[in-house]
């Protein structure tokens, strides 16, 4: 029966995705889209994929991270370096943003098993304020990088300035400490970011049906019952933080070469709550929820701008009122009693 | 005898700079004591992270700004009219966006006070304009001065860490002695059982917040006293900041709040005197993470023993 | 099933709002011109107040009769993802001419999408050199940021203004550290001597104990600010409350701290800034402007309101030269105006026979002011 339930969460979350894939193809091939519209759609496949890793965190594994952000980075800068270097070695475009994802990936996985393995220790408010502090630092350190390459290969600077990288003629300032990296080429396409969604949900919603799986939400539901059954808690929770830090690694590189700058501070502690936004109002440990509400906040934002000054307002009592709605008790209560009064009606 | 001399004076010298940075980061210490002053009175009995907090400090600052530049009224009664006003919003917001979420998950009254700092941020910038306006200081610009003016402290200074002293003892005898304040920790401990004792839960809550709020206003005139620019966005940083001064020193925790509030003050100037500019933020969330692994429950904080 | 309805509702609603909202009044035969700018957030002022110029512009013009345009500026939040997607809003509304970004790294992204699709884009101020940085169809108004480094460092060398400098600048933020990049450059080759360099950034800007101490312990005679006026104005206060009197040097995001509600203008005396934009001139062109301003909007516009109100004549003058009308699409504008552009000569609030290279960077002579009794005193 359980397996059943979550054969068919996962069967209707893939289908989620692919319709809405298709209807947007379908609406790019026809000319029926506006370009606002257009425009977001790869930033909409990287935030699904960021709130998608974020609920690994957050809803499966049960700990808070405010510094989703922080992960995204990494991999956002990782991942333009890894493909600005690159441009001569592999001139496809899309394997080219794959490696860029997967050098992503694996430097965010990188940094969240180093903060993890200590991190981790800490529980509730205090594993939140600490993930704050790493995404903090992330930023600051990434502010005070300079990377540059020139045919002996990638110099790395820190804290001085882009004149000490010592290029040599023609050589290249990728990033270039707090101004960042400018003139990235736009490789991220739809497709390339509608792959890394179906390939982020068939990672996690795999790893939340396996074995390991189970285990984590045990740690999640009683860690010291879990632990008594012999379940390695820093193992499982490690898995899960890890495998999220990845994720989210991969989605910074999709989000990055997808402008044409990207700058450290946009990486803060906001942006981290945004992520976090999504996987609330999604429900905890509600996948599809996580892609349903990712997509439909980035969208409603730009669905505002006819409110000129008062968008962010209207955008802030939505927030607050969607949150009364969908948690207090007396209006959830309200879809109960319609069915109950329907039924009743159809039973007369 | 010169070489002593000069000896002498060189230490003086690197002596001299280290008290002067060491005002300098307990003046910017006792801000962050007095908004995580607030922070952490709610959190300990509310159980729920006010990011709204920082925001009703910016408008605390704004109330008493009108009130003293536009309207003439004199330093006191603008305070007052800030506390009043304060209070006022801080009950307002909690009733309104807080309430209905009393049995809900942690995370949603979390993200219903981001909406609402959203919320506050975005009116003042509609009310008030996004131009920054400067603050005069409600103290005056004065300073003590000691060694023939080499060391100064200023009287902002003087006053916010005594407010931060005067705070800290009101509300720990609050708590600890009276009536509502026992029903407050009460609270804390366990709601349900705490209603079973007859204690109303709701008005303690708002009563929380009323105080809370009331700090908030005492803050964010204080805070830009000290450093006088007001923006829309002046509370949100600082209030960033005192979460983790209230988190550091244990959150839940009234002297903690203050200890805590302090010493990230004081390491924050010290890491950009005595290391880098560049790299203060880092540094100061570094000593975050490394007391934090040392001490999970912060510097005062309870180590709560979980029962199985 | 029940977030899946809900959902569903939220979009529809949205989408309502969004149609109710969307449908502007459209000029008949006016030229389309869009902008993005922080209308909300942090960098907010910078924004409103290049839109706030713009229309005031757009507003004289419209009442000459002749070429009509009709303004549109978009909120970007000071984001580049925001800025893209503000862009393409105006796209979609019909833009046919840009005013880019106002704020460097929003610039960066949208001006590629404008030298992609052929819109002719002329930024008041986003001074970064990569937003004009190998794109022919976009035009900065105000001084690429190296230009300001240099011309900063030649002028306190030139003037003698300082022997011992000391630099404070922002960490994280494109304009400051671009500003300040190559200015240590320039100091560097004319043997300027630099003894203190200290940052902050967005988080820390409140406290600058430790950066004046160490300037001040390094026996700094002149400290310049590449930074906007809302941190200086904090810096020129403690440097005060610690007894420390350097002079001080600005750029043009110093301009605009005489305005400030209820700073004490005799602390910023004597400060030196660069800057295109005056606005106690007293020529015919500023003073109707500053009026217009200030019954408007209640304040004295800054260097972003005189930037974006040149920004719209610049343009007015070149579609009137090169014979534009209203039913050309975007690309064909773009080309008339690039040609008019790098060949015509603009007298404008933020300076006089402004011309621009083919890189896009504005040449135009930067005016030293000094600050005396509260006002700005030309120094040249």
């Amino acid at each position: 029966m359980n397996l059943q339930k979550s054969t068919l969460n996962a069967v209707f979350t893939y289908t989620l995705v692919v319709v809405a894939f298709v209807v947007a193809q379908g609406l790019i091939k026809s000319g029926n889209i506006s370009s606002t519209l257009r425009g977001q759609l790869a930033p909409i496949c990287a935030y699904i994929v960021m709130a998608v890793s974020l609920n690994l965190t957050v809803g499966i594994l049960g700990e808070l991270s405010l510094g989703h952000a922080g992960f995204m980075s990494v991999g956002a800068f990782s991942g333009v370096v890894a493909c600005v270097s690159l441009a001569n070695v592999i001139p496809l475009e899309p394997l080219r943003l794959v490696v860029g994802m997967l050098v992503g990936a694996s430097c965010a996985s990188a940094v969240g098993f180093f903060i993890g393995i200590p991190v981790l220790r800490l529980g509730g408010d205090y594993l939140a304020i600490v993930t704050l502090a790493c995404g903090e630092i992330i930023k600051n350190l990434v502010t005070c990088m300079y990377v540059g390459m020139d045919s002996h290969g990638l110099h790395f600077s820190f804290l001085t300035s882009a004149s000490a990288l010592q290029l040599e003629k023609g050589g290249k300032v990728i990033i270039n400490g707090p101004m960042g990296i400018a003139g990235i080429p736009k490789l991220s396409t739809f497709t390339m970011g509608f792959m890394l969604v179906m390939f982020t949900l068939f990672i996690v919603m795999n790893l939340v049906n396996s074995r390991a799986g189970r285990a984590i939400m045990a740690l999640r539901d009683n860690r010291i019952a879990a632990e008594s059954v012999g379940i390695p808690v820093t193992k499982y929770k490690l898995m899960a933080f890890v495998t999220s830090a990845a994720l989210a690694g991969a989605a910074g590189a999709l989000y990055a070469m997808n402008f044409s700058t990207v700058v450290a501070t946009k990486f803060n502690f906001n942006t981290s709550i945004l992520i976090l936004v999504y996987v609330v109002l999604g429900g905890l440990g509600n996948i599809w929820g996580s892609v349903v509400a990712a997509a439909v906040l980035t969208v409603l934002p730009e669905m505002l701008r006819g409110f000129n000054d008062y968008r962010m307002l209207v955008y802030a009592v939505v927030l607050i009122i969607v949150m009364i709605v969908t948690n207090n008790a007396r209006f959830k209560a309200i879809p109960t009693r319609l069915k109950k009064r329907l039924r009743g009606a159809s039973n007369v | 005898m010169l070489a002593a001399l000069l000896r002498f004076n060189f230490l003086g010298g690197l002596y001299m700079s280290f008290l002067s940075h060491l005002i300098s980061g307990v003046s910017l210490g006792s801000i962050y004591a007095i908004i995580a002053l607030g922070y952490t009175m709610v959190y300990g009995i509310a159980k729920m992270l006010n990011f709204a907090h920082g925001d009703v400090i910016m408008v605390g600052a704004y109330v008493c700004f009108f009130a003293v530049s536009r309207y003439d009224m004199p330093v006191i009664p603008s305070v007052l009219l800030a506390v009043a006003a304060c209070t006022a919003l801080g009950v307002f917001i909690e009733r309104l966006a807080y309430k209905p979420l009393r049995s809900a998950p942690s995370l949603a009254v979390l993200i219903t006070a981001i909406g609402m700092s959203y919320f506050l941020q975005n009116s003042a910038q509609l009310l008030w304009t996004s131009n920054p306006k400067v603050f005069s200081s409600v103290v005056g610009n004065g300073s003590v001065k000691f060694f023939d003016g080499r060391l100064s402290i200023s009287y902002n200074v003087i006053v916010t860490v005594l407010a931060c002293i005067i705070i800290m003892s009101v509300l720990t005898w609050f708590t600890g002695r009276t009536k509502m304040g026992k029903a407050m920790r009460a609270c804390s401990e366990d709601k349900d059982a705490a209603q079973l004792m007859g204690i109303n839960v709701n008005a303690t809550i708002s009563m929380t917040f009323a105080i809370g709020s009331a700090l908030a206003a005492v803050a964010g005139v204080l805070l830009c006293s000290v450093y006088p620019t007001l923006m829309p966005t002046t509370g949100s940083m600082p209030g960033i900041k005192a979460f983790t001064a209230a988190v550091f020193g244990g959150i839940g925790s009234i002297p903690g709040a203050l200890l805590g509030g302090t010493l990230l003050g004081v390491i924050e100037i010290f890491a950009k005197a005595y290391i880098s500019t560049q790299l203060s933020d880092a540094i100061v969330f570094l000593v975050l993470i490394i007391v934090l692994l040392v001490k999970p429950a912060g510097l005062l904080g309870k180590q709560v023993q979980e029962k199985v | 099933m029940k977030r899946v309805v809900f959902f569903l509702a939220l979009a529809m609603v949205a989408s309502a709002l969004a149609v109710c909202t969307s449908g502007s009044a459209l000029a008949a035969g006016a030229i389309k011109i869009g902008g993005t700018g922080p209308l909300t957030g942090g960098a907010a002022i910078y924004g409103q107040a290049a839109r706030n110029g713009a229309q005031i512009a757009v507003d004289e013009i419209n009442a000459l009769g002749g070429v009509q345009f009709e303004l549109n500026y978009q909120d970007d939040e000071h984001d580049a993802e925001k800025a893209v997607n503000a862009y393409n809003n105006l796209k979609d509304w019909g833009m046919q001419v840009s005013l880019g970004s106002v704020t460097s790294t929003p610039g960066v992204a949208t001006s590629v999408e404008n030298n992609t699709d052929r819109i002719f884009a002329i930024t008041p101020s986003a001074s970064a050199v990569a937003v004009t940085e190998g794109k022919n169809n976009v035009f900065q108004m105000c001084f690429a940021d190296p230009n300001q480094g240099s011309a900063s460092a030649q002028y306190i060398s030139d003037q003698k203004l300082g022997s011992k400098i000391a630099v404070i600048y922002k960490n994280d933020d494109v304009y400051s550290s671009g500003i300040f990049e190559t200015f240590k450059a320039k100091a560097g080759e004319i043997k300027l001597e630099i003894v203190s360099v200290t940052t902050f950034t967005e988080d820390s800007q409140q406290d600058f104990s430790v950066q004046l101490a160490d300037a001040k312990n390094n026996g700094a005679d002149l400290i310049f600010l590449p930074m906007y006026y809302t941190p200086a104005s904090l810096i020129f206060q403690q440097a005060k409350s610690i007894g420390y009197t350097p002079k001080y040097f600005g750029v043009d995001g110093m301009d605009g701290i005489l305005t400030l509600e209820g700073f004490d203008t005799a602390l910023a005396e004597g400060v030196i800034l660069l800057t295109p934009f005056n606005a106690t001139a007293s020529d015919k062109r500023t003073t109707s402007f500053v009026a217009k301003y200030k019954t408007a909007h209640g304040e004295v516009p800054n260097q972003f309101a005189a930037d974006g109100y040149d920004c719209v004549y610049a343009i007015y003058e070149a579609i009137k030269a090169g014979n534009v009308t209203p039913d050309l699409l975007a690309p064909a504008i773009c080309d008339i105006l690039v040609k008019q552009f790098t060949s015509m000569s603009f007298n404008g609030l933020t300076g006089d026979n402004m011309t621009w290279g083919v890189n896009g960077q504005v040449a135009k002579d930067p005016k030293g002011m000094i600050i005396k009794n509260g006002a700005y005193v030309g120094i040249d």
